[in-house]
């Protein structure tokens, strides 16, 4: 099983992330993160939803998507060719022992510090989801006490753009 | 923006389908002051609607009132769900939208089984849903259901209506989207207080269906791929399903079965799509398909697939299915192909497009097509050795089957034949001849019991002028018979045959075959107590009650029914319960073990064909 990253644009009205992600569960797929928001076009709406499957399903799930009304246009990004990026907020016990420390690591992940309190720092990072795993492994020794992650968003590379067509023109 | 194009809306050879699509009333109106609800049903004038089946209840209350005086007929029902299966019944007999119109709550809750059925066979139909004022909605007030997220999976498309200004553009879309493409079930959900509000009527609305774009023409290289491996085929199958029919490509199947000279084989949503009678045929395949046809997939080495979806009843175990056979599929739903089967050609395109220029590829190929002699003469065998028929009952009881294929020889081939689910839905798949589009109605992929007297209701209202005979099981009767309430009072003479065997037949069949005989909970007491005594029930509802047990009166009770055409007539033929559908392939087995009869297996490989 390999993980794929959807750029789905579809029409921003009710109901379209309940038809999305209920095909999902319904055609049998667990999806591995999934965000939403506007377009440049206030009409549409983009989805970024990453999913482990193999190719021959992956089609399948990828054609329904398609049938669904509200869906103008499904893209796969390859790793490669594209820019992903998650966002992390995590609280971490950094006590007075323990806060230069922490903030080495903060300065090398090229993370912030975005909260202070006596006995803890949060910090909000930005980057691929392996740079996240690895800033998150260098924080656990010190005690993660809270955290949150954004779904990934990605762009492909390049002056191309996927919100251009005939399609995204009339929405 | 789409606008339905001529070519979108015309591609239906039906010449119904053109008419309905060609005449929607006015082109052009004026704008005119009127309510939500007005709008509603001036919207439908305008789409052309004729009929709509419905109730009404406390939500949608404000579109009958502009219904009362409109020129589209309501039908009231006696239960949503008949509503929903008269629409379909309707649409498949016409090749129109069918409509059906409930209230909120337990009304459209009702629907949910008919859309289901309908979206599993692509019938288009459009369900209007009275839905709580908006203020209340989310508020778990009276009779308030959530019906477009209840639908979501089984619907094409739904929409809740937000404003009474978007009601002709949704309809318009709903309409356009159940017809088109692969048709398929549209719900349109209308808050009670949005057919309430004023607001202005005009016509024709802007389709926006941005993200919609079925795919009509098939792509040339495909299409020549194809016809380069119908030439160089062996032991080629047209393997032909209801898209065909749906399509309107029934001429032109039989123009291109004739001209290659291939087999056809027709799949249960597709009888009547290629005459019975045709040398040609070699049946339906599946669960309970000829050997013949069963055979030919499994031995082919191309199946050439238009308008099929390789449903699991027709495969058998998949990973054993036609292993030789490179497949050609041609679907109008991309998500289709490759679904369950690799297609080495896949097409995507309408059925009548992809036949059509087939014909023109298979014509223009140097070779032509190819030569099948040595492959006709093994089915030629298979057909002799192996053709339909059934066993007399040897405890004297009447032969359900015998019922059935007297119905078809003294009704005849114009008439429409709408089956219920289990065994005499079988039977009257085997033992009906079928000869031209629209006439076999059945509930094939949800397998729905009660589909039949509801959806003959509606294919007798679309078809007046044609018989309509429903084939039906005494469960699946006792599931929907109040229609016939309605038939009697509106004047629809449907004709029941209830093939009444005092059980759940095809359950008590697999539990005889695999449950040592067992018959838990399958035995009705329709014979045993006569309860209900179904020409007592008949006479009750409006209806002519009429009882069959001998083989001897069989074809009298069948003509008089035929004489009658006043009322709608039930007859209550008492069968034997122990008849059983065959051939058949029991579930989850591969088709190569396909038993004739009990306990009897062609063996393909030692019978050296």
């Amino acid at each position: 099983m390999n993980k794929h990253t959807l750029s789905v644009l579809v029409e921003n009205k009710p109901s379209v992330l309940a038809r999305v992600s209920g095909l999902f569960s319904r055609r049998g797929f667990n999806i591995d993160s999934l965000a939403v928001g506007e377009t440049e076009n206030p009409d549409v709406s983009r989805i970024t939803i990453v999913v482990n499957a193999d190719s021959s399903p992956l089609e399948q799930v990828t054609k329904q998507l398609n049938k669904l009304v509200n869906v103008l246009k499904i893209v796969e990004l390859d790793p490669q060719q594209s820019v992903q990026r998650e966002l992390l907020l995590v609280k971490v016990r950094a006590d007075r022992a323990q806060r230069s420390q922490v903030l080495e690591t903060v300065e090398l992940f090229r993370a912030r510090v975005i909260d202070v309190a006596p006995d803890t720092l949060t910090i909000e990072a930005t980057g691929n989801p392996d740079k996240l795993d690895a800033l998150l492994r260098d924080l656990e020794p010190y005690g993660i006490k809270e955290m949150v992650q954004s779904g990934l968003v990605a762009i492909g590379r390049g002056s191309r753009s996927i919100t251009t067509g005939p399609a995204l023109r009339a929405a | 923006m789409t606008r339905p194009t001529p070519e979108t809306l015309a591609h239906r050879a039906n010449p119904a389908t053109v008419a309905a699509a060609a005449t929607p009333a006015p082109a052009v109106a004026t704008p005119v002051s009127t309510s939500g609800a007005g709008s509603l049903v001036r919207s439908l004038e305008a789409l052309g609607v004729e009929v709509a089946f419905g109730i009404p209840g406390g939500a949608i209350l404000p579109a009958y009132d502009p219904l009362y005086d409109s020129k589209v007929r309501h039908i009231l029902v006696r239960h949503e769900q008949g509503a929903g299966h008269a629409a379909t019944g309707y649409a498949q007999a016409t090749g129109k939208v069918g409509v059906c119109i409930a209230t909120s709550g337990p009304g459209a809750t009702n629907l949910v089984t008919p859309i289901a059925d309908a979206y599993m066979d692509s019938v288009p139909i459009v369900a209007i849903t009275g839905q709580v004022a908006r203020p209340s909605i989310g508020t778990d007030a009276f009779q308030e259901a959530d019906i477009q997220g209840i639908t979501l999976p089984i619907t094409k498309h739904n929409f809740l209506v937000q404003t009474p200004e978007e009601l002709p553009r949704i309809l318009a879309e709903a309409f356009h989207l159940a017809i088109t493409g692969r048709p398929g079930p549209v719900l349109v959900d209308i808050p009670k207080d949005v057919l309430q509000a004023q607001t202005t009527f005009t016509w024709p609305p802007t389709l926006d269906l941005p993200g919609y774009r079925p795919t009509l023409h098939p792509h040339g290289k495909q299409i020549r791929e194809a016809a380069r491996l119908i030439a160089a085929a062996k032991r080629p199958v047209l393997y032909v399903g209801g898209g065909v029919l749906k399509a309107g490509a029934t001429d032109g199947l039989r123009k291109l079965a004739e001209l290659t000279g291939i087999p056809v084989i027709t799949t249960l949503m597709a009888l009547g799509a290629f005459p019975d009678s045709h040398p040609q045929h070699l049946g339906m395949p599946g669960m309970h398909g000829t050997v013949p046809a069963v055979y030919a997939l499994q031995k082919s080495d191309l199946l050439i697939t238009l308008g099929a979806r390789f449903d699991d009843r027709v495969t058998g175990k998949l990973d054993s299915f036609a292993p030789d056979a490179k497949i050609v599929h041609a679907d109008i739903d991309p998500a289709e192909i490759g679904k369950n089967r690799h297609a080495d050609v896949p097409i995507v395109g309408d059925a009548r497009h992809v036949i059509d220029e087939l014909i023109a590829a298979v014509s223009a190929t140097a070779e032509g097509p190819g030569q099948y002699e040595p492959w006709w003469a093994t089915l030629n065998e298979l057909r002799q050795r192996y053709p339909l028929g059934y066993e007399e009952p040897t405890d004297g009881s009447l032969a359900p089957q015998y019922v059935i294929e007297r119905i078809g020889e003294l009704v005849g081939p114009e008439a429409i034949y709408v089956a219920g689910v289990g065994q005499h839905q079988m039977w009257a798949s085997q033992f009906i001849k079928y000869e031209k589009p629209g006439t076999w109605l059945n509930s094939g992929g949800a397998g729905t019991m009660g589909y039949a007297v509801p959806a003959a209701m509606g294919a007798k209202v679309g078809r007046p002028d044609t018989p309509v005979w429903a084939i039906d099981g005494d469960g699946c009767f006792q599931m929907t018979n109040q229609e016939l309430a309605t038939c009697a009072l509106e004047g629809i003479p449907v004709k029941i045959a209830v093939i009444n065997n005092g059980n759940l037949g095809m359950v008590r069949q697999w539990q005889t075959l695999f449950y040592d005989g067992r018959y838990s909970n399958t035995e009705l007491g329709t014979h045993k107590h006569r309860i209900p005594d179904f020409v007592k029930l008949a006479e009750a509802l409006g209806c002519i009650g009429l009882r069959c047990e001998s083989k001897d009166d069989v074809d009298k009770i069948i003509k008089q029914a035929m004489e009658i055409n006043d009322a709608p007539v039930v007859i209550d033929f008492t069968v034997g319960k122990d008849a059983m559908v065959w051939p058949m392939v029991a579930a989850g087995t591969s088709n190569d073990e396909i038993m004739f009869a009990r306990d009897v297996r062609p063996n393909f490989e030692e019978d050296d064909l």
